[in-house]
């Protein structure tokens, strides 16, 4: 478990004093997959580097297991340090040892028998996939492979708490997944808790349970990872979850809607969990006198429930869209107008499209 | 050539004498020097803005001064070092003090490339400050290392040519001595490729180990 409590940082230079954290609440249980999202220089570089103290916090207090690291001895530190595993964006792996010497470094650190490093070694990296690479030098592997070593660099002191800078954030789409993967193996076999900061929502999508949206120093917004794609609060939470499910009409079809001039009104759908397994649309169009368009529409899997996006026009008789809408809402479906036909609405239409194209 | 061979190769002993016996303490002393300037830098493991402010114009006022003066001026501290301020063993005294400052610097510049993540990837395994010096930056910075010795070592053969002036012999004071002041040309010549090839080999022994050190085929 980490908790932080009121932990701010601020950095002095030369007079100028830049606050990286502001007024940090919150907690990390036990077996949490956590992430922190936020875009370059929102702080959390610095917030994950609170907990092993990598960074002092200015004022507040960060807890590790119940333990305040900043008011240790030294030796005291460096024993709860050894708790704590740290992966890296660059791996900061020794380019003079190879793969079995850098792993073995922690313990190395520590008075361990040779033949308990020789063990612990070989069962790490046995673990990460890289028992045939033990005499490998860093510059022989590729990313995903360094990153392993990395992973079994951190894991090697049987750590309760596995920190990620940007674990994925130098690899290519899928060694990401087969890092991420083996994140979540390491989570739920050796029951380890994950702080996790990046600045992909793919990261987040696809392991984390918990999540935390930094802007400027301060947490915007702390959510378990369904709620926070189902339904983001605030903007910057809003344009990372369009970077994993698109909510807006795309460009293509907007202007072959133009071109042919839509009659209907435009809704977006969001379905979650049950309702998206149920035939709505086709039920909406057999029941009521209403013809439905689907003009774009994905479904994500969160956390193992899939959440669907649905962007649809509805043509018909006011009162049977109406009709519609409301059989929709009743099987949880979550329904926001975009638009209405006419030129009413159609500067908002604009306005909305607008800001999802640029923003 | 008016002198004979074995004034040639006793030279060259006493060249090489002089040139590994300052070597050892001078890098010695380098190395004590280099790593302290390194890990007593702000933020660094060992932060002390005392001990390096007044290491670092130590080391900078040690590099100013010409090796010829270098050599006179210390000679009450070489008396009573090594007992005698004349002679072979008397010129690596101040040798050492050349070389450990010169050396010192090129420690520090092969420390300081080695990557800072390396160094938190180390406080973040709960390294010691002496453990990140001994497991981390000292493996890392080996092969950068092994260049800089290969450097001093050179930069030692020239100093020693001016050991002449205490009496401290080698093949500079040879070309001087027979060579230039009897306008003996065939002595230069023959000091000075001896001394080339000196160069040549101990920079391919250096190039050759680095190679090797960072694997390079």
């Amino acid at each position: 478990m980490i908790k932080f409590q009121n932990v701010s940082k601020v950095y002095e230079n030369k007079g100028q004093k830049t606050e990286a954290l502001k007024e940090i609440n919150v907690t990390v249980d036990k077996g949490d997959i956590f992430g922190v999202i936020g875009f370059s220089g929102a702080g959390k570089s610095t917030l994950l580097r609170t907990v092993n103290l990598l960074e002092n916090p200015s004022t507040g207090e960060v807890l590790v297991d119940g333990k305040h690291l900043a008011s240790l001895s030294k030796h005291q530190l460096r024993q709860e340090q050894k708790k704590i595993g740290m992966i890296f964006q660059h791996f900061h792996l020794l380019h003079s040892k190879t793969v079995y010497e850098n792993v073995a470094l922690p313990l190395g650190l520590s008075r361990v028998s040779k033949k308990e490093v020789d063990k612990r070694v070989r069962e790490t990296l046995d673990f990460v996939g890289l028992s045939d690479k033990l005499q490998s030098y860093p510059d022989q592997l590729s990313g995903g492979q360094k990153q392993r070593v990395g992973i079994a660099r951190a894991l090697v002191t049987n750590p309760s708490i596995l920190l990620c800078d940007e674990a994925t954030s130098a690899l290519d789409p899928q060694t990401t997944i087969s890092i991420l993967n083996l994140l979540k193996q390491i989570n739920e076999e050796y029951k380890i808790t994950i702080l996790i900061i990046t600045h992909e929502m793919e990261v987040i999508k696809e392991i984390c349970n918990r999540v935390a949206v930094m802007e400027n120093g301060r947490i915007i917004e702390t959510e378990t990872v369904f709620n926070l794609f189902t339904d983001p609060q605030t903007e910057t939470t809003q344009n990372f979850v369009r970077s994993i499910v698109r909510d807006h009409v795309p460009d293509t079809v907007y202007h072959l809607m133009e071109k042919n001039g839509y009659i209907g009104r435009i809704f977006t759908f969001k379905f979650t969990g049950s309702s998206s397994g149920k035939p709505i649309i086709s039920q909406i169009s057999k029941q009521f006198d209403v013809e439905v368009n689907v003009l774009y529409g994905n479904i994500t899997e969160l956390q193992g429930t899939p959440f669907g996006n649905l962007i649809v026009e509805l043509v018909g008789p006011h009162e049977e869209v109406e009709w519609g809408l409301d059989f929709a809402r009743k099987q949880q479906v979550h329904v926001k107008e975009v638009t209405s036909n006419g030129n009413r609405n159609r500067h908002y239409f604009e306005r909305t499209l607008g800001n999802v194209v640029h923003g | 050539m008016e002198i004979g061979t074995d004034i040639i190769l006793n030279a060259l002993w006493e060249t090489l004498y002089m040139v590994s016996v300052a070597l050892f303490f001078g890098s010695v002393l380098g190395v004590f020097l280099g790593i302290t300037l390194v890990v007593t830098r702000k933020g660094h493991v060992l932060e002390s803005n005392i001990i390096f402010s007044i290491l670092n114009p130590i080391v900078n006022v040690l590099r100013s001064i010409p090796f010829i003066i270098l050599l006179v001026a210390i000679i009450p501290f070489t008396r009573l070092i090594v007992g005698t301020s004349i002679g072979t063993s008397a010129a690596i005294v101040p040798l050492v003090l050349h070389i450990g400052p010169y050396f010192s610097r090129l420690v520090e510049n092969s420390l300081l490339e080695v990557d800072e993540g390396i160094i938190e990837a180390a406080k973040a395994m709960g390294a010691t400050p002496l453990q990140i010096i001994r497991k981390f930056l000292l493996p890392e910075a080996f092969a950068s290392l092994v260049l800089s010795v290969t450097t001093a070592t050179i930069s030692l053969i020239g100093a020693t040519a001016m050991a002449g002036a205490v009496g401290g012999g080698g093949l500079g004071d040879v070309a001087i001595t027979y060579g230039y002041q009897r306008f003996d040309t065939v002595t230069i010549f023959v000091t000075v490729v001896i001394l080339v090839l000196l160069v040549q080999i101990i920079q391919s022994i250096g190039n050759t180990l680095e190679r090797k050190i960072r694997r390079v085929s």
